[in-house]
């Protein structure tokens, strides 16, 4: 019997991620009116829950991460107003979003959150999770850049999350940097461990070209939830892209409930054109899956490159080899101004008195 | 010399490492700590120390604090219990270091306004945080210059450091950093992020500062301004380093720190830890060195 076969007649549950991934994609630069239509043909296609944050989350708006047009509450609520089935949700990383932003994202018509933390940290997302909860949330827990801890590990620390309240628990692979055989470890290994009524949800980036085989993976190892974006418009070389996945899923027999020949419409006609460079596998987001770098320190790394004259993938390797964790986008400019002082081509600043 | 004699309320990581930190000290001499375990590792090496200890918590103190001559505390506890360790001492006319999040006293950052809460003879002051202390003083070598809009700082704090009451409280951590990098630092608006990393060794303490001015920053004065004040800083906490910058792009200057910790009771790589009880030593001192000069007095506070 093939691997495609007995995956028939399972249901997945998809949460289209383009509005908030792909923000970083955007410099988190998208319009009301984007996130609109786009939320909107989505919601048409059938996809049940979108996410609508700044690519950071909430409390995502800083010089850290880029300030977005319009603030959370006011892309969530024009959004959450238009939606005739899907739900909407939000991103939270504990030490940058706080609960307050959490009850405004949540009167502004959130329903849904991801409560995220790195892979080792879930300890720092009881109070959010509790809270989340608490306001009725549908309510997961997010184990960022999970390549970094084994799937013992991974184990532990989604039982944590499951202990705080989180009714999924994520593998979430930020540096697109896993294969199917890791994604397949981690989720059984969670699978092993977590009550059967807590779902398992995988978050891919296609670094490495592997977000469709790696979603497949999560869902043969358990898996009933998965992150995508149409087109892929995410961070690195985007998310595992919605409408690819979707077909996938109806070769294979496993139902998503959503329309595919509109989820490829509107990634030709809404997104592509969107994309202010094509998201794709290329040199530098092949590095960041290679060297198991956070995919959003992409962008960062290409800018603070050009300024300091030091090669995007020179400074994504040197964060790779310093372990620098999502968040740490600051270390980015820091790192390439060390790199730039150790070439020459910048001096210490002296005091002038 | 004579010294003021001190105590020490919690026997946890914080209150282990500022033993070390007061007996180095030329005017503070660590006389009790207080914990809740009479089987803590902290108790166990304050009595290694030489301290007297109790386990009844403050109140195992109280009793002892006349006798004893007790003049400054640290509590090193939780925000949820510092009010009432605060009330308790305060009535016997000891002065306390809050080292917890409750900030019931005034905010204190010793380079800018220590001399200000000692002159006013303020019986609690409290400490801010850990990034507070790393980055409010460069937040306000910029605005004592020019108006600053908008502070920012990033913390990154190795995973070893962080114990489990921050981590289950990041909020809180969020809040009182934020605010104060408005009250104390100057921004007009002011946000603290956290970052918690687990690198294997454990990451030196980073501190990133952000600063939007009003107006375009006058480069050689800001610079000077943060050099200096790095200087005061390094007086208390030798490991202060500037890494890179200061960085001025359009009227935002970007600060790129690292802390060091001396490594007394806690190792190097947690700066955060070491420069809360540095800065909280150095508190202790500028108002143990007025009263020896008998230019203030501590009185017995009646609490409503």
């Amino acid at each position: 019997m093939s691997a495609e076969t007995h995956l028939e007649g399972r249901k997945v549950v998809i949460h289209d991620m383009s509005l908030r991934d792909g923000m970083h994609a955007k410099r988190e630069q998208m319009s009301i009116e984007q996130m609109v239509s786009i939320a909107t043909a989505l919601d048409d296609a059938g996809v049940p829950l979108i996410q609508v944050t700044h690519g950071a989350g909430l409390g995502g708006n800083s010089l850290q991460h880029g300030f977005a047009p319009h603030a959370n509450e006011d892309y969530i609520a024009a959004v959450a107003g238009k939606m005739k089935r899907a739900r909407i949700s939000v991103l939270l990383i504990p030490g940058l979003g706080t609960m307050k932003e959490l009850q405004s994202a949540y009167d502004a018509g959130a329903r849904s959150v991801h409560v995220a933390t790195h892979c080792t940290e879930a300890d720092t997302s009881p109070q959010h999770i509790a809270f989340a909860r608490k306001l009725g949330m549908d309510t997961s827990g997010f184990l960022m850049m999970a390549h970094l801890n084994t799937a013992e590990g991974l184990a532990q620390q989604g039982k944590l999350m499951e202990s705080y309240g989180a009714q999924t628990v994520y593998i979430t692979d930020s540096a697109g940097y896993m294969l199917p055989g890791d994604v397949k470890a981690r989720v059984s290994a969670l699978r092993a461990v977590l009550k059967p009524e807590t779902e398992i949800g995988f978050h891919g980036h296609h670094n490495m070209g592997m977000g469709i085989a790696n979603s497949i993976a999560a869902i043969e190892a358990g898996a009933s939830r998965i992150d995508a974006s149409v087109a892929g418009l995410g961070a690195g070389a985007g998310n595992t892209p919605t409408e690819v996945f979707v077909a996938v899923c109806e070769r294979m027999g496993i139902e998503t409930g959503c329309d595919l020949f509109k989820l490829m419409d509107m990634a030709e006609d809404l997104i592509v054109p969107l994309m202010e460079h094509m998201v794709r596998v290329d040199r530098a987001s092949l590095t960041l899956g290679f060297a198991g770098v956070y995919s959003t320190f992409l962008l960062h790394a290409k800018r603070a490159g050009e300024r300091f004259g030091i090669p995007a993938r020179d400074i994504l390797v040197e964060l790779g080899r310093k372990k620098m964790i999502g968040g740490q986008e600051d270390m980015i400019v820091d790192t390439a101004m060390t790199m730039a002082k150790e070439r020459g081509l910048l001096k210490d600043a002296k005091a002038y008195g | 010399m004579k010294k003021i004699r001190c105590a020490l309320i919690g026997s946890g990581n914080i209150g282990t490492d500022l033993i070390y930190k007061i007996q180095r000290s030329r005017v503070l001499e660590p006389v009790w700590m207080a914990g809740i375990d009479p089987a803590s590792e902290g108790l166990a090496r304050a009595r290694e120390l030489g301290l007297k200890t109790t386990a009844e918590g403050v109140d195992g103190l109280l009793p002892h604090v006349r006798e004893d001559g007790i003049q400054i505390a640290f509590d090193a506890t939780s925000a949820y219990v510092h009010a009432e360790n605060s009330r308790k001492l305060n009535e016997l006319g000891v002065m306390m270091i809050d080292l917890t999040p409750a900030a019931i006293g005034p905010l204190c950052v010793p380079p800018v306004n220590l001399r200000e809460h000692a002159d006013k003879v303020e019986m609690n002051v409290n400490m801010i945080s850990c990034a507070g202390q790393a980055t409010i003083p460069i937040v306000n070598a910029v605005s004592r210059i020019q108006s600053v809009a908008y502070g920012e700082i990033i913390a990154s704090l190795s995973s070893k450091s962080v114990g489990p009451g921050t981590r289950a409280n990041l909020d809180e951590f969020t809040y009182t950093t934020s605010n104060a990098i408005e009250v104390v630092g100057g921004a007009r608006k002011g946000k603290a992020l956290a970052i918690i990393n687990p690198a294997d060794p454990p990451m030196m303490m980073r501190n990133t500062i952000y600063c939007l001015t009003d107006d375009e920053p006058d480069q050689p004065r800001i610079t000077e301004s943060i050099m200096k004040m790095i200087a005061e800083v390094q007086r208390y906490v030798p490991g202060y380093r500037l890494v890179n910058g200061p960085l001025f792009e359009g009227r935002k200057v970007s600060v790129f720190m690292e802390v060091a910790g001396l490594g007394d009771y806690l190792p190097k790589y947690a700066g955060n830890l070491d420069i809360m009880t540095a800065a909280a030593t150095r508190t202790a001192e500028m108002f143990a060195e007025e009263i020896i000069a008998g230019k203030i007095q501590l009185k017995p506070l009646e609490v409503a």
